[in-house]
Order: C-alpha cells, then sequence, then structure tokens
C-alpha cells in the first residue's frame, strides 16, 4: 500500500473513468490547447515576450471576476474581447512606451490580479477561495467543460491553427529580424497585431486547462526544450507542438490518476521534459 | 517627382532628418546613380543611422524630398542591419533565413514558390554558403552570418543593396573578404552599393563616391573630390577616425 500522501486508484477504477464523456471532452480540449499554446512559444521566448503571457494571463483573470459577479453563464464574450483589447494595447505601449515596457505589465498584470480578487470578494460569493483557486490554478475546470465549452475551444484552436499555417514565414520574419522584412515592404505591424490577438486567444483558452497563473509554462516550456534540441525553426515548432502535447495528455492522465490538481500536474511534466532535454541538448553538444 | 535622369536610382533633396520634430541633420543632398559605390560616413551621432532609417522608410522625413526611380520602386533597397541579441539565440537555418528574403514579394501567399526556392539556391552559392545551408545560423562565424543575411538581400532585391556597417566585429581577415565580397556584387552583378562606415582607409579604396555627413550640412561627391576638399582631409587625412 502506498501512504496516504497520494490516492493511487487501481488500474480499473482509472479505466472506469473512460466511460464518463466529460474525460474525453477533457482530453481533446487538453490536446488542442496544448498544441495552439505551443505554436507561438518560440516567437514569446525570442521576442522577449515570454511575460507578456503572464500579463495577459492576469487581465484575462480580472475580467473572469467581473464575468462571475455579474452573474453571465457564458463568461467567454467578457473575457475574450478585454484579454485581445489588453494584448493590443500592451503591444502597441511596448514601442513608445514612456514607462518602461516592464514595469508597465507589471503595473497592468498585478492590478488585474488584485482587482480581480476584490471584485470575488465583493460578490458576497459563499466560495470566494474556491473559486479564486479554480480561476488561478485551474483545479478541476477542464474535468467540467459543457458541449459547448468544447465546441468553443475547438473552434478558437482551429482559428489558431489555420492563422498560424497561413502566416507561418512572416511570424518567422518578424520574430528574426523585424526591420529587414519591414524595409523590403513587408507589413511587419500589422503581423505583430495578429500574433497579439493570437496570443490573447490562446491565453484565455489556456485558462481552463492549466489556470491563469501557470499559463505562461504551458506556452514557453514545450519552445524552450525544442530550441535545446533543434536548429531549424520549423522542427524547433513542429516538435514543441507535438511535445507539449504528450505533456498535456500524460499530466491529465496522471492528476486523474493521481487525484492532483490538473494543471499543476501538467506543469510538473513540461519541467520535467525540459530538463530532460536540457541534458540531452548539453551531451550532444559534447559529444 | 518621378523625373529623375535615366540610370539615377534615387535622389536625395535638401533633406531634414530626425527624430518627433528634433533635427539631427539637415541639408542632405545627394544623388545615386547605377552602378555606383556610395558610402556613408561620419562621426557618431551625426545622422548616419537615422538616415538609413529614414531611406528604407522605417522613420518620416522632416523635411526634403527623396524620389527613387521606378525602379528602385519595383524592387525595394536590400539592407544588411547590424545584428539584434535576438538573433543570437534563433533556431534557424541558413536556407530559412535566405528564403526568407522572398517574404515580401511573396504577400499573402503562406508559402514560397519552385521559382524562388531555386533563387535562393542561386544566391546562397554566389555568396558562397551552400556548403552550411542545413547548419543553424548561430552557430555559424561573424563573417559567414554576414554572407547569410546578404543573399537574404540579395533575395528581395536586385538592384541597391543599403549596408549597415557590415564589417563591425568581423576580424581583419574576414572584413578583407567581406569587402572584396561587397566589391564582386558591385562590378560583376551590377548592383548598387550604399554602405556606412566607420572604416575610413578602406571606404576609399573601394567606393566611387563619398557622403559625409556632418551637423547642419553634408559633403557629397566623388571619391577623388573628398581627398582634395575640406571634410576628407580633416576626418580621412588627420587620421583620428581612420580604423
Amino acid at each position: 500500500m502506498l501512504p496516504e500522501l497520494l490516492s493511487v486508484m487501481s488500474w480499473e477504477e482509472f479505466i472506469s473513468f473512460f466511460q464518463y464523456p466529460f474525460v474525453w471532452r477533457a482530453v481533446v480540449v487538453g490536446t488542442l490547447i496544448a498544441l495552439v499554446a505551443a505554436l507561438l512559444g518560440v516567437t514569446l521566448v525570442l521576442k522577449r515576450f515570454s511575460f507578456i503571457g503572464d500579463g495577459l494571463s492576469h487581465v484575462a483573470f480580472g475580467a473572469m471576476a467581473v464575468a462571475a459577479v455579474a452573474g453571465l453563464t457564458n463568461q467567454m464574450i467578457v473575457i475574450l474581447p478585454v484579454t485581445i483589447l489588453a494584448a493590443v494595447l500592451l503591444l502597441r505601449s511596448g514601442r513608445k512606451a514612456k514607462v518602461n515596457g516592464d514595469a508597465q505589465l507589471a503595473i497592468i498584470s498585478v492590478s488585474a490580479l488584485a482587482i480581480g480578487y476584490l471584485i470575488y470578494n465583493l460578490s458576497g460569493s459563499s466560495n470566494v477561495s474556491g473559486d479564486v483557486c479554480t480561476t488561478l490554478f485551474g483545479s478541476t475546470s477542464i474535468l467540467e467543460l459543457t458541449p459547448f465549452d468544447l465546441w468553443m475551444s475547438v473552434g478558437l484552436s482551429a482559428a489558431v491553427i489555420v492563422v498560424f499555417a497561413l502566416l507561418y514565414h512572416k511570424i518567422f520574419a518578424v520574430t528574426f529580424d523585424e526591420t529587414f522584412y519591414k524595409a523590403s515592404g513587408v507589413r511587419t505591424e500589422l503581423y505583430d497585431l495578429i500574433i497579439a490577438v493570437v496570443i490573447a486567444v490562446i491565453i484565455v483558452l489556456a485558462m481552463d486547462l492549466v489556470g491563469s497563473l501557470l499559463i505562461s509554462a504551458l506556452v514557453i516550456f514545450p519552445a524552450l526544450s525544442g530550441m535545446r534540441l533543434f536548429r531549424s525553426f520549423k522542427r524547433v515548432t513542429l516538435f514543441s507542438a507535438a511535445l507539449s502535447v504528450v505533456c498535456a495528455v500524460s499530466g491529465l492522465l496522471l492528476s486523474i490518476w493521481l487525484s492532483t490538481p490538473v494543471g499543476s500536474t501538467i506543469v510538473a511534466v513540461d519541467l520535467a521534459v525540459f530538463l530532460v532535454c536540457c541534458a540531452v541538448g548539453t551531451a550532444a553538444k559534447r559529444a | 517627382m518621378d523625373n529623375l535622369q535615366e540610370d539615377v536610382l534615387l535622389s536625395c533633396r535638401e533633406l531634414t532628418l530626425g527624430y518627433e520634430n528634433h533635427a539631427v541633420a539637415q541639408n542632405i543632398s545627394f544623388d545615386v546613380v547605377r552602378g555606383d559605390y556610395l558610402c556613408i560616413v561620419g562621426e557618431n551621432g551625426s545622422g548616419k543611422s537615422t538616415l538609413v532609417k529614414t531611406l528604407l522608410g522605417l522613420q518620416p522625413l522632416l523635411g526634403g524630398t527623396i524620389s527613387r526611380s521606378p525602379a528602385l520602386k519595383r524592387s525595394p533597397i536590400g539592407y544588411l542591419p547590424q545584428q539584434t541579441p535576438v538573433q543570437r539565440d534563433f533556431p534557424a537555418t541558413v536556407e530559412e533565413i535566405v528564403l526568407s528574403g522572398f517574404l515580401a514579394k511573396a504577400g499573402l501567399r503562406p508559402f514560397y514558390t519552385k521559382k524562388e526556392r531555386a533563387l535562393a539556391a542561386e544566391k546562397m552559392e554566389r555568396l558562397g554558403v551552400t556548403p552550411f545551408r542545413k547548419r543553424c545560423y548561430r552557430e555559424l562565424s561573424g563573417g559567414q552570418q554576414q554572407r547569410v543575411l546578404l543573399a537574404r538581400a540579395l533575395c528581395a532585391t536586385d538592384t541597391m543593396l543599403l549596408l549597415d556597417e557590415p564589417v563591425a566585429g568581423l576580424d581583419p581577415k574576414v572584413t578583407q573578404e567581406m569587402y572584396e565580397l561587397i566589391e564582386g556584387l558591385n562590378q560583376e552583378d551590377g548592383i548598387t552599393i550604399l554602405m556606412v562606415s566607420h572604416d575610413i582607409a578602406a571606404v576609399l579604396g573601394y567606393a566611387t563616391h563619398i557622403l559625409h555627413v556632418m551637423h547642419g550640412s553634408c559633403f557629397f561627391g566623388t571619391t577623388e573630390e573628398y581627398q582634395t576638399s575640406e571634410a576628407g582631409k580633416l576626418f580621412a587625412g588627420g587620421g583620428i577616425h581612420a580604423a
């Protein structure tokens, strides 16, 4: 018998979970979210935008608090536009900021977090800490998806994948060397804007899977792992997308098996795989 | 504004350059004729990089006129920028980078055509980077990286290259090779060269024309004229800034 620290279920029990549609919904949505989250990872990491993802997720948390208190059943209609707007504003102001870009991001991010929490408390909900914990760490929301949530996620993920495929070369360009392409007549501002919107969509999607505090991990870990092992943009992108899916699905299944929180289990798997990739990358360099 | 004389690619008159109404340089006038090798020199802060950005259309012009010939409108200036920190850990192969020079020509098309791939292979061959086409850009030496970026610039243009300090950070031998390569592109491939440089000694050896940007004025003329001018004597003759 294992100690009571982890309540491990038997194999039969674990298998029996798959007769419930909510488990399948979680696997499908988890796969899609992991896939799209990893696609823009390289761009975010290399443009030094890693923390924009983090800041945006806090904005999404604030928006979710407002939506929850307003009693909306479909919170997406508030969260998505607010997050997209924040993404566009952050990107714009990053160019000609009077306040340093980092500081500005910190202001927006902590303010959204604080005000979100404040609103939750003022709402007089009976389970404030439960609600907040769910939103921040995702705890079980991925296992509570309705069919509507499922289709919403499928639709948004498909949109992100299509946009990414169509703009793949443009995204490569604005990440590598914006000045050169702008000088040769590429509309880099437009593509930056599209990237910001796509990032916002990814953040909102990923909130369901890992919660708003852990989203950055989902976006940057697979890209960093890929960059340790591969040398072409194409391979890094494909590898990180595949790796992200593998980590998310195995994290999800592990969390069901071990009864651990979904989001943090996935991030722990991502971290472990990243460390393995670092080791392999270093070993390959020496060899 | 298009009534340029034949063979004049670019004509700049009385330019005022700067940021947000703060003028950095004034009264800059020069012409670039097809086949020219123009070097842009000047002290730090004299407005060289502002001029580069303005010519590339990355920054608005505060005053004066820039006229571009139809040839230059069809095929924009190919730019060799100074390296950015992002590029130092960017995972991309040489081939991916060179091919991306066609991005502007591709417009909304989400892929590169066979013809573009063939042309990119040709440019890689021309610049001698074919042996490392599958290698990662960040693992190449400084000189090799510059060749890759030159190949990319040649995919974007077949008319005019603008090189911003192309030999910065290169060792003397590689610097020499780089200058010979650029001269080859000018002489053999007929590409008009605009080059910003600190390296005045080398510049005089290759350039046909010199633009010396100074506060409030500028010198523009052939290399011979420059060597006998006040600005030239001071800048090149004194050896103060000669690298």
